[in-house]
């Protein structure tokens, strides 16, 4: 069954308060990650690397710069989980 | 035909370990290439690095970390029967250096080669080391892992010469001292990823280091901790009994991501790289010679190595800490 956006969202925190140490309740849709989070290119790869753990979809490195916010992630893990 | 009588176990009995004199800063380095001290200790955890003489050589390097593992060891030069030096950056391909390694240490005779697996190497040879003492075909062997990567780095490339370092670090070998004691190294978990070949390499001889970052980086994080794991299940010891956590210094960024996927919690991490750089095979033998000798480490403890790099090529074993 695919994944609601709440769950994605809830996982996503989990993984980014593990990997980059912010808090789970700051990570919300409209924050970008470079600017917002302090998450620079190397933790981007450690969430890519959790995300899949998680939710099973991979995010390839060529993918990765277009993910700028918390709701790109949200949406490409959805659009992956639903053509999976 | 016959074969001769092994031992049940090898332990590794001494590590030694030895840094060239010259001290490398990050300011050093922003003074000749476009970087910052700030980048460089939040992308790849490196204060500072030891960078060896123009005259000194890998071999001498790993006749200074051998001989205070010989000599911490207690054992004399003919006790040892077998010499392995790990490295990737010998000045030239032949001879090797081991033997005349071996010959500067007076050991006389021993079987000596050189292996490289890269970053890995020292586990490798640690491995090969064990498997000797075991089967008998040699009584004690001399390990070490000795790299001069300044010579295969490009100093005007900033993505590189951050990173990389000299230096080298060794471990004697032997049985373990009674028959029924338990072992001192276990099973091996090794192999390799030829795919990803093209990840990390010179392009020839007249070449230098260059890596693809965020590849090597993705591998590393995602690949490693379930074959550090698997090392722990070899030996029978679960990731809460292991007291110290020494991977090969890449980057104190993947040391970190690999350690949390650990599930060893109470693990001392090795963070040598912070004043030692990346160098390569001698990164686990001299990060356990520093953290032996800052009592970081307790003898009779267990300590879990995984070493991997160019190849790519990995290993990984549990020890009991000399």
């Amino acid at each position: 069954m695919a994944m609601t956006e709440q769950e994605i969202l809830a996982g996503l925190g989990e993984i980014i308060d593990e990997v980059a140490g912010v808090p789970a309740d700051q990570v919300t849709p409209d924050k970008t990650f470079v600017d917002d989070l302090d998450i620079d290119s190397l933790s981007m790869v450690e969430i890519a690397v959790a995300a899949q753990d998680k939710f099973g979809v991979e995010i390839p490195d060529d993918q990765l710069k277009d993910l700028k916010t918390v709701q790109d992630v949200i949406d490409y893990v959805r659009r992956a989980d639903v053509s999976a | 035909m016959r074969l001769p009588d092994g031992q049940p176990a090898a332990r590794v009995l001494a590590f030694g370990g030895y840094q060239p004199a010259k001290v490398v800063t990050n300011d050093d380095l922003a003074a000749t290439v476009e970087t910052t001290d700030e980048w460089i200790r939040s992308r790849v955890g490196i204060a500072s690095r030891r960078i060896a003489g123009p005259d000194e050589t890998v071999a001498d390097m790993a006749v200074q970390a051998g001989g205070k593992a010989l000599a911490a060891s207690g054992l004399s030069p003919a006790d040892v029967d077998l010499v392995i030096v790990a490295t990737c950056t010998p000045e030239v391909q032949i001879p090797n250096v081991s033997a005349s390694v071996a010959r500067r240490l007076g050991i006389v005779a021993p079987g000596a080669y050189d292996l490289n697996a890269a970053c890995a190497g020292f586990c490798y040879a640690l491995a090969n080391a064990s498997d000797a003492v075991r089967t008998g075909t040699a009584r004690n062997v001399l390990v070490i892992g000795a790299e001069k990567l300044s010579q295969w780095v490009d100093w005007t490339d900033r993505s590189t010469c951050i990173i990389f370092a000299d230096g080298a670090g060794a471990a004697v070998v032997g049985a373990v001292a009674e028959p029924a004691d338990a072992p001192g190294i276990g099973p091996v978990h090794w192999g390799s990823d030829g795919d990803l070949a093209d990840k990390i390499f010179i392009e020839d001889r007249n070449g230098f280091i260059f890596q693809e970052g965020q590849a090597v980086f993705r591998w590393a994080t995602s690949a490693l901790a379930p074959i550090a794991l698997k090392a722990c299940e070899k030996a029978g010891v679960e990731p809460t009994e292991i007291a110290a956590f020494v991977p090969h210094q890449a980057n104190l960024r993947i040391v970190e991501a690999i350690a949390r996927r650990l599930g060893a919690p109470q693990a001392v991490v090795a963070s040598d790289i912070v004043t030692a750089g990346n160098t390569s095979s001698a990164s686990i033998p001299l990060a356990l010679s520093r953290m032996l000798e800052r009592g970081e480490i307790a003898s009779g403890s267990h300590a879990l190595l995984l070493g991997f790099g160019a190849g790519m090529c990995y290993a990984a074993q549990v020890i009991t800490v000399p």
